[in-house]
């Protein structure tokens, strides 16, 4: 059984996505969804305790030796990852059954959590596999069902929403495949330990290149990295909030796992930064993404709207701890994507608890919302706070690592970028705390509490967000345990 | 020259990649962009599956007397692209299905000025 922990990862949850439309009875296919979430989440515990007690797995799908059939292959980045992804699955999920999304889909919600966990399986498969072709195919099916999931959104621009992601997100798949097929002529095989070993010997000529520049403008375009993020404000916007949670908290952190993976273990430092000039574009639209997204999410009159921006600022900060090449950037970068999928899926399931009460999401409605929901308006502004990075939250931790980062990367300058731009979260968080708490609510505003159902996994998410703010072992410990290995692979 | 000429196949498949590509991001009606996008797909399609030829070499088949033969790996992986590929056709005409339900047309422009301020 525990040898087969890898296949079990990505099996479980494949599954059980079609036995949900099987039983077909709505409360039987979320209990199903509910503990095939929680079952993955357990499998990817394991899988990450015995990665850093023994080192990396490979598993060997159906049997056949590594180059030549699909290789599972597990260390501490990806383990890191899978754990992002079904822990985030196992807290959303719960909130599904009361949220307004159920209640609009009605006795057709079986083909929601069907939806739901195929999402879940692209997911775990991009970040568990070692297979280049087969991280595309994950990558697809994870991208078909969350369009899926952001055209059940209430608005009908949930719709186009969801047609302009499944095009942007197709054309940045597409781009992925035509970098694995180039590099497959190149070196002849697709496994991406082996591609990494036989890249130095076939030298790095065009088809190469050429390569590199379709998988790093394909992943780009899927993470949502600045100017390649058109697609995701307005698919986070009108997506149902639950599925806003999950995806702000998992798919672009897959896609920035896919970016790691492909600079640092597949072309390796040597190629990716030193004979290419990588790492100064990346910090360049990096730091343009913190600072462009940040004030764009500013002058929004959509909360939710702005979290999207907010999002990609987010993303931002990500690229730019890889870009500087250090193991210290590394860790930063990978801390930040565990403690921001903490804070952006908190953030959006209080807007899921809100939308349980009132269907606007623009500012001037949010007034008075401290009084009408006070336990979701504590609980979006602790988001917030951790979103800005204030001492004692999550977000504080991964800003702290990533000046620290760059500091030691003797960048001084990018440092104090990072405390400005981490100003511009302070205004457009205040924009909403301004409202909820120092405006009096409208007379006939809707009041009450969200029910405990949704109440419970944001506050799960809130504390979690606070108990790594001074806790920091795991995250920071993995991710250093990740970034040394994905260092050390180059000279 | 010969070259140039002799790897024809490769300028077909970025001749297709463009035009596809162009067709997407140029066209306004929905389901053009859904065939601009699945040019494209089709492209890379050609591109493995010209990667997989070898000169002189015949279909991959088990058979006395035949010593070159084509790389099958491309195709096998090129069959599922086409699945995916497929997959995202349906999807994507599924969704202007329920955008001609939602607004009544198909063409971009007129979706966008139907709807008001973000909610």
């Amino acid at each position: 059984m525990i040898a087969h922990l890898p296949a079990l990862q990505v099996v479980i949850p494949l599954l059980a996505a079609p036995a949900c439309i099987l039983v077909r009875g709505r409360d039987l296919a979320f209990w199903l969804a509910l503990v095939t979430t929680w079952a993955a989440f357990l499998v990817s515990c394991l899988l990450l305790d015995q990665v850093m007690a023994s080192g990396v797995i490979s598993y060997e799908l159906g049997g056949w030796a590594a180059p030549f059939g699909i290789e599972y292959r597990v260390d501490a980045l990806n383990a890191f990852v899978l754990l992002i992804v079904s822990g985030i699955g196992a807290v959303v999920l719960p909130f599904t059954p009361r949220s307004l999304l159920i209640e609009m889909v009605g006795e057709k919600a079986y083909l929601f959590y069907c939806a739901f966990l195929l999402c879940v399986t692209g997911l775990l498969g991009v970040a568990i596999t070692g297979d280049a072709f087969n991280l595309f195919v994950f990558m697809e099916i994870s991208s078909l069902a969350s369009c899926i999931l952001i055209s059940l959104g209430p608005h009908r621009r949930a719709l186009t929403a969801a047609f302009q992601y499944l095009i942007v997100g197709t054309i940045g798949a597409t781009f992925i495949v035509i970098g694995i097929g180039l590099i497959y002529g190149a070196t002849g095989t697709l496994n991406m330990n082996d591609i990494a070993e036989r890249l130095p010997q076939t030298g790095y000529n065009r088809t190469v290149i050429a390569a590199f520049a379709f998988l790093i403008v394909g992943a780009a375009i899927k993470l949502a990295l600045f100017p390649l993020h058109f697609w995701l404000p307005k698919a986070y916007t009108y997506a149902p909030s639950t599925v806003s949670a999950f995806l702000a908290a998992t798919a672009t952190k897959v896609g920035v796992y896919v970016l790691i993976r492909f600079l640092f273990t597949v072309f390796g430092v040597e190629f990716s930064f030193e004979v290419l000039p990588t790492a100064f574009p990346l910090m360049l639209l990096a730091v343009l993404a913190m600072f462009v997204a940040s004030t764009i999410a500013i002058f929004q009159d959509s909360v939710k709207r702005m979290l999207a921006y907010s999002s990609v600022a987010q993303i931002g900060y990500m690229v730019l701890g890889l870009s500087l090449v250090t193991v210290d950037g590394l860790t930063a970068s990978m801390v930040h994507l565990f403690n921001h999928a903490l804070m952006k899926g908190a953030l959006f399931l209080a807007i899921g608890c809100i939308a349980y009460r009132q269907a606007s999401f623009r500012i001037e409605d949010f007034a008075g919302m401290g009084k009408r929901m006070p336990w979701t308006m504590a609980a979006f502004t602790a988001g917030g706070l951790s979103l800005i990075g204030i001492p004692l939250t999550a977000g504080f931790i991964s800003k702290w690592y990533l000046i620290l980062a760059a500091l030691a990367a003797d960048e001084p300058l990018i440092a104090a970028l990072i405390v400005i731009s981490s100003l511009l979260a302070v205004i457009y968080v205040w924009r909403v705390v301004e409202a909820a708490y120092f405006r009096k609510p409208p007379p006939d505003a809707p009041a009450g509490e969200a029910p405990l159902s949704l109440l419970i996994p944001t506050w799960i998410l809130i504390a979690l967000n606070v108990y790594f703010g001074i806790e920091t072992s795991l995250p920071v410990g993995v991710a250093e345990h990740a970034a040394r290995a994905l260092m050390g692979a180059g000279p | 020259m010969v070259d140039f000429v002799g790897l024809y196949n490769y300028w077909i498949v970025v001749f297709l990649m463009m035009a596809g590509l162009y067709l997407v991001i140029e066209h306004g009606n929905l389901v053009k962009k859904m065939v601009g996008l699945t040019v494209f797909q089709a492209a890379v399609f050609v591109l493995y599956i010209t990667l997989g030829k070898v000169r002189d070499g015949t279909a991959p088949i088990v058979a006395e007397g035949i010593e070159i033969y084509s790389n099958p790996l491309p195709h096998v992986l090129i069959l599922t692209a086409i699945v995916v590929g497929v997959a995202t056709l349906a999807l994507g005409l599924a969704l202007v299905v329920r955008i001609r339900e939602a607004y009544g047309t198909i063409e971009e422009d007129e979706i966008g000025d139907q709807d008001g301020p973000a909610i």
